[in-house]
């Protein structure tokens, strides 16, 4: 038999003025089940609070209403009342009286009959209240970091040195990302290489970071605290255990004519091959689709000359399956594919090149060692056309959003180039230049007023060969409101930042949102910005949306800090809010798992005694449920139900309405 | 307005034959957007009709068509179902599931025989104390328009002036 306690708080004048609290607590007392109801100036205060404890010991209450301010406000404290006096904090529940009621309505009599109302149906409620108990979760404390560029490697030496453990794992053969590729970098001009190396290096020796290059997720199952993760190690056909990193493999190796994917294909690299010299690991991999020996079976030049006996021909890919608490994905972005751009020579003219291209010609490094020559012929580019927004902000064709960086690294290549090349002329072509950030506007005046690149408001309509192989750029000046046309050696394209490919493939690996161009979705655009929907998974760097360097590597911290908050303690606890399969009942139809936001639901095989399988139901996964309830509405046989919010709780506050 | 006139025998027990009609609105929210914009209608002191009687959920997504059937059964004259914004909802995706379950219901409510212009749908978010105000003004005058769904409901006690 349900013994329930009401207790009607005045809130000082606020809900007393409007409603006469005292006819509410008298209504309340002859609602069945009710055993006690009393009003009070201010139920929240400690002698408030002590009245409701002291009752639910003395009537020995089984439940409790507590008719005052929204539960948004003060359910945490009268909950946490119940609790400190015995009872389960989930049957208490709060009617709303003071900003649904009393702050709304002046008329005294209809505002005291709609608060009689709001206690009748809590009241109701309570009664059918099952007790609740938080849910716990236990934690592996080990961090899967994906992506080994500058995001990942941030947000791996900061989980790293919170003293606990990383696994980070990155496709290609070596640490670094973009970053490595970088000459220069915005606004500081410091060498990118300079200031990454260390880091990279620092990632690898740590002595809590376990590094998994050349490696690629496969397979994410579990849940926050709780995932298993299968990654594929491929196959390197070097033993990392031998290899000394000496190079004489790659210096030997016949295959040379590859196309250098580090240096943006203006370089050539072997078939074994470390992507640049400063990789870590800095052991070279082979590549097996150009490899003599792995391809036609015969050559072997570089197991010959390895002092150390290193190269497996016979390696094969390896799937491992590590346990982890988080993860945290930093894919990075990849440039846009400008030979959609007719007008630009779509992809066809040498001389025509992206920024990652620049890049690599700018770098001290790079396949030209940092001299500014064409790829078409080798001369110095005496003339160089920047073209921002090269796919960005065109929705037609490209993509409708802003690449954000563009702006900023046309200007340092604009002063690069004028740096290398002083008698050189560094035109700009743009349609706004967007310069927000520390010391960025500076830098962009500085590449207009004392480097002396030309900068152009106006979009370019045109490039084509000419005869003696210069590029001729025609377009429009939108500020002098005539036609320009230069004759350039170079073009330089600021292709729009989109994300890696595959990004989708592994948002949906990991039960990760992602919006239309792929980039992966925060739980919350302002206030949770590096988490996403599924909770355990952060964001960090331009998977995310485009990004610079200090950007990437704030949110990387800010994704680290959230990782270690999550590991700080050994289990999880939780709103015990969530679905309930009945088993009995499911007719396993699927319709809830394919209803569920958060993947939540899974298959669950019961089996009798001898192992043989006896029929497949649905089963919530506590850990990951969020108590949506969408599950419930959707559930044809009535097999779900959600805690804190059963059917039958709600349909009794229903029948109560009188 | 003395007093003396808040009877809550008088209010519970009447006859409701004997009281003015007067919208019956039940209005079925979610906890994180909608609830909260009411409570935001309340700390600013904004006043509404008081035809309404709010049934928290933790989502849209939650609300299983019966609620609603039930809520007319009990004599509501209409029902409200309001929640995040489409792209806002804090559970990701429960309020389109909710839109496209009531693009549904709709047919199913024809079928019974209630006007299906009895169910209003609305997005309202926790900063929108103002629109709440004003959405229960404006459904309650268009129920107070479409008169009663079934004065001879014996559940309906009283009108919820």
């Amino acid at each position: 038999m349900a013994r329930v306690g009401v207790f009607i708080c005045h809130c000082g004048e606020n809900i007393g003025r409007t409603v006469d609290c005292a006819a509410v607590a008298k209504a309340a007392e002859a609602f069945p089940g009710v055993v006690k109801s009393v009003d009070y100036k201010y139920m929240c205060s400690d002698p408030g609070q002590q009245m409701i404890k002291d009752a639910i010991r003395d009537e020995r209450l089984t439940g409790v209403v507590v008719g005052a301010c929204s539960p948004r406000m003060h359910e945490p404290t009268f909950r946490r009342a119940a609790f400190e006096a015995g009872l389960n904090p989930y049957l208490l529940e709060m009617a709303n009286l003071r900003e649904h009621c009393s702050w709304v309505h002046e008329d005294r009599p209809v505002a005291t009959e709609k608060a009689i109302d709001l206690m009748r149906v809590m009241v109701e409620k309570v009664k059918k209240n099952a007790e609740l108990r938080p849910i716990r979760v236990p934690v592996e404390p080990t961090a899967l970091v994906i992506g080994g560029g500058i995001a990942g490697i941030q947000a791996a030496l900061d989980i790293a040195g919170g003293g606990k453990k990383v696994i980070l794992v990155e496709r290609s053969p070596s640490l670094g990302g973009h970053m490595a590729r970088l000459s220069e970098t915005f606004p500081t001009l410091d060498c990118s290489q300079c200031i990454l190396t260390p880091r990279m290096v620092e990632a690898a020796n740590h002595p809590n970071i376990t590094l998994m290059t050349y490696s690629e997720v496969t397979k994410v199952d579990g849940f926050i605290g709780n995932f298993e993760v299968t990654v594929r190690q491929k196959a390197r056909y070097v033993d990392p255990e031998k290899c000394t990193g000496c190079g004489a493999c790659f210096e030997k190796c016949p295959a040379k004519k590859i196309p250098s994917e580090f240096d943006a294909a203006l370089g050539n690299r072997t078939a074994i091959y470390r992507p640049f010299p400063q990789a870590v690991p800095n052991k070279p991999v082979i590549d097996a689709e150009h490899c003599i020996m792995l391809t036609k079976g015969k050559c072997g030049i570089c197991a010959k000359v390895c002092p150390t006996g290193a190269i497996k021909y016979d390696d094969k890919d390896r799937e491992v399956i590590v346990k982890v608490g988080a993860i945290v994905v930093a894919t990075g972005f990849e440039l846009w594919d400008h030979s959609a751009y007719g007008e630009y020579g779509a992809g066809r003219l040498e001389d025509v090149i992206n920024g990652f291209q620049f890049e690599r010609l700018a770098s001290a490094s790079g396949p030209t060692t940092g001299e500014i020559r064409r790829p078409s012929d080798g001369r110095i580019a005496e003339s160089v056309v920047f073209i921002q927004c090269c796919g960005s902000r065109d929705p037609k064709r490209g993509v409708p959003y802003c690449s954000k960086i563009c702006c900023m690294y046309t200007a340092k290549h604009a002063i690069l180039y004028r740096h290398k090349v002083h008698h050189g002329r560094a035109v700009v072509f743009y349609m706004d230049v967007r310069a927000g950030g520390k010391g960025y506007d500076e830098f962009v005046r500085r590449a207009i007023e004392t480097e002396g690149a030309e900068y152009i408001r106006g979009r370019v309509s045109r490039i084509y060969r000419r005869k003696d192989g210069r590029l001729v750029v025609k377009g429009a000046d939108t500020l002098a409101g005539r036609p320009v046309e230069i004759v350039a050696d170079m073009v330089v394209l600021a292709d729009a930042i989109v994300p890696q490919p595959g990004a989708s493939r592994l948002a949906q690996m990991l039960g990760v949102s992602y919006d239309e161009y792929g980039f992966y979705s925060e739980a919350h655009p302002k206030l949770r910005p590096v988490e996403t929907a599924k909770a355990g998974v952060f964001l960090a760097g331009a998977c995310q949306a485009p990004k610079d360097i200090p950007e990437s590597v704030a949110q990387a911290s800010a994704a680290a800090a959230k990782v270690l908050g999550l590991f700080s303690q050994p289990e999880l606890e939780r709103e015990p809010i969530v679905a309930k399969v009945n088993e009995v009942t499911c007719v396993h139809c699927r319709a809830c798992i394919q209803a569920c936001p958060y993947g939540a639901i899974e298959d669950k095989e019961i089996k009798d005694s001898k192992g043989n399988l006896i029929r497949t139901v649905a089963c919530v996964n506590e850990g990951e449920c969020q108590g949506c309830g969408t599950c419930v509405a959707v559930c044809r046989s009535g097999s779900i139900d959600l805690d804190g919010f059963t059917d039958e709780e709600v349909l009794a506050e229903i029948a109560a309405l009188e | 307005m003395t007093q003396t006139s808040t009877k809550p025998d008088a209010a519970t027990g009447a006859d409701a034959a004997a009281q003015p009609w007067s919208p019956r609105i039940v209005a079925f929210v979610c906890n994180w957007c909608t609830y909260a914009g009411a409570d935001l209608a309340g700390t600013s002191r904004l006043q509404y009709a008081p035809n309404v009687r709010i049934i928290k959920l933790p989502c849209t997504g939650r609300i299983d068509p019966l609620f609603i059937l039930k809520a007319f059964e009990q004599g509501a004259d209409a029902v409200l179902v309001s929640g995040c914004h489409p792209g806002d909802c804090h559970y990701t995706a429960g309020n389109y599931h909710a839109r496209r379950r009531w693009g549904l219901f709709r047919r199913l409510m024809e079928f019974t025989g209630i006007d299906a212009k009895r169910l209003f749908f609305s997005w309202v978010s926790a900063a929108e104390g103002q629109k709440f105000a004003d959405l229960i003004n404006a459904v309650t005058d268009e129920v107070r328009q479409a008169g009663p769904f079934d004065p001879t409901n014996p559940a309906r006690k009283r009108p919820w002036t």
